[in-house]
């Protein structure tokens, strides 16, 4: 414990909370693009699976499709085989940007699904008596079903964020400087573990706070099934 | 000219055959009320005309024309001039009884907001619910869920009205109110279709009365008779069974 005490002055050293500062921003940065992309391209990816035009019907089975098998494989996986895809074909080396499109790959079909199952949780009533009323798909989401359906999309919606944060440190495993990895720099460095890990511990945690917070204040304002 | 033809039409819930060749004419101003045991394809029919339930063959003619119910511009055509009110209301739960009444001549008819809230203040008062306009349906009782329900359709100014065992869930004080309006309506000229358990009621508004079973139309008569002396001996027995256990 002694020894913990004399390491923290030179812990946050200036350079230490610029480094650490960073890989916080690459957290956040991943986290924020991959929510941002998940909930609005899975929210597109939810509408069209509803539709029922035959003309859709090739989007609707590769919509399926996409989201069952990128539900299935474990993001370390999804990472390597993005990062490995990437190198083979040279479309890029910037691991940021590996991370990032994998992020959003797996986050679109996570939300996508959450936002399709809060769209059925719906009763048909609703859709039919919107129909009988000339009410288009597009109206009747945007009037009927969802102003009814976020209370059951935004709770799982919120968790999967703030679970998503924490996902994010495996983009370390590509070499990826975002919290964790920068607290491996540290312990490599000679900080004892508990001191790098318990920083980036309070870091995450300052970072998925607010997004609770955020998400209890969405449910309140969105969910309460009152326009 | 018929207002509302149906010409062998059949319709299928995916493999099930729920409307089998109905054969079926409404002239303007006729109150058609459709009985029969439950599953016999009376809420089927309704739902049917209002392209809640594409018919698979046969001929719908709406004021003389055909109807393609595949055909979205059709579909828009024919749920201006017909509304329905359902069995369960299907009331938007995520507004209040105004905006429930409202919305759709609004948003949909592009109508004047004003003129709507005029009328759908109206029509709340005609059913006996000024004082709940804020309320939202899961804080009002089903009779008055119903009421909320006849008046949102009426709301659309439409040329048919189909009501969907509109009775089921009212006590019967609030029957009386309902068949009043019901009355009203007739009076003022609207063709309406009726189903309906409540045979009194059937009997007393109708012009004519359509016994359905097993997704087939029976027998079409007038109501003295189908009720004293029906045609076919299934309708006979359904009216005896109901008017037995009355």
């Amino acid at each position: 414990m002694e020894r913990l005490i004399e390491e923290i002055p030179n812990f946050f050293t200036i350079w230490n909370v610029i480094f650490l500062a960073k890989a916080m921003g690459v957290t956040f940065l991943l986290t924020a693009i991959g929510c941002i992309v998940g909930f609005s391209v899975g929210g597109l990816l939810a509408i069209f699976r509803k539709t029922k035009t035959i003309l859709l019907l090739p989007i609707r089975i590769f919509i399926v499709l996409y989201t069952e098998i990128f539900r299935r494989i474990p993001f370390l996986v999804s990472l390597l085989l993005f990062f490995y895809v990437f190198q083979i074909i040279k479309i890029s080396d910037d691991l940021f940007l590996i991370a990032t499109i994998t992020v959003c790959v797996i986050a679109t079909a996570y939300i996508g699904e959450i936002i399709r199952s809060g769209i059925e949780s719906i009763n048909q009533t609703q859709w039919d008596a919107a129909a009988a009323m000339n009410f288009t798909y597009y109206q009747t989401l945007k009037e009927i079903i969802f102003p009814q359906a976020w209370k059951v999309i935004l709770p799982p919606a919120f968790g999967f964020f703030i679970m998503f944060i924490k996902d994010t440190a495996l983009a370390s495993q590509i070499g990826v400087m975002e919290l964790t990895f920068a607290a491996k720099v540290l312990n490599n460095k000679g900080f004892s573990p508990l001191l790098s890990f318990g920083t980036i511990l309070i870091l995450y945690f300052i970072l998925s706070f607010p997004l609770d917070r955020f998400g209890k204040y969405m449910e309140k304002k969105l969910a309460s099934n009152r326009n | 000219m018929p207002q509302i033809e149906i010409k062998s039409a059949n319709a299928y819930y995916d493999k099930l055959h729920v409307l089998k060749n109905i054969k079926l004419s409404v002239d303007k101003g006729e109150i058609v009320s459709l009985i029969g045991p439950s599953g016999s394809g009376k809420s089927s029919l309704l739902k049917m005309l209002v392209g809640l339930l594409i018919p698979k063959s046969g001929d719908v003619y709406l004021n003389g024309t055909l109807i393609n119910y595949n055909n979205q511009s059709d579909l828009r055509a024919i749920r201006e001039q017909i509304a329905i009110v359902f069995q369960q209301y299907n009331l938007f739960q995520n507004m209040n009884v105004l905006k429930n009444v409202s919305i759709a001549p609004t948003k949909i008819q592009k109508r004047n907001p004003k003129e709507v809230n005029e009328q759908a203040l109206f029509l709340l008062e005609k059913v006996g619910l000024k004082d709940k306009l804020k309320s939202y349906p899961d804080e009002l009782s089903g009779g008055q869920q119903q009421r909320v329900a006849i008046a949102r359709a009426l709301c659309l100014n439409p040329e048919i009205l189909l009501l969907d065992e509109i009775t089921s869930a009212l006590d019967p004080e609030l029957v009386k109110e309902v068949l009043d309006s019901i009355r009203l309506l007739a009076a003022e000229g609207m063709t309406m279709l009726i189903v309906s358990h409540e045979m009194s009621f059937v009997r007393e508004v109708s012009s004519r009365v359509v016994f359905m079973d097993d997704g087939s139309i029976i027998e079409i008569n007038n109501p003295k008779n189908i009720f004293e002396r029906p045609k076919e001996k299934r309708t006979l027995d359904f009216v005896g069974k109901i008017l037995k256990d009355k």
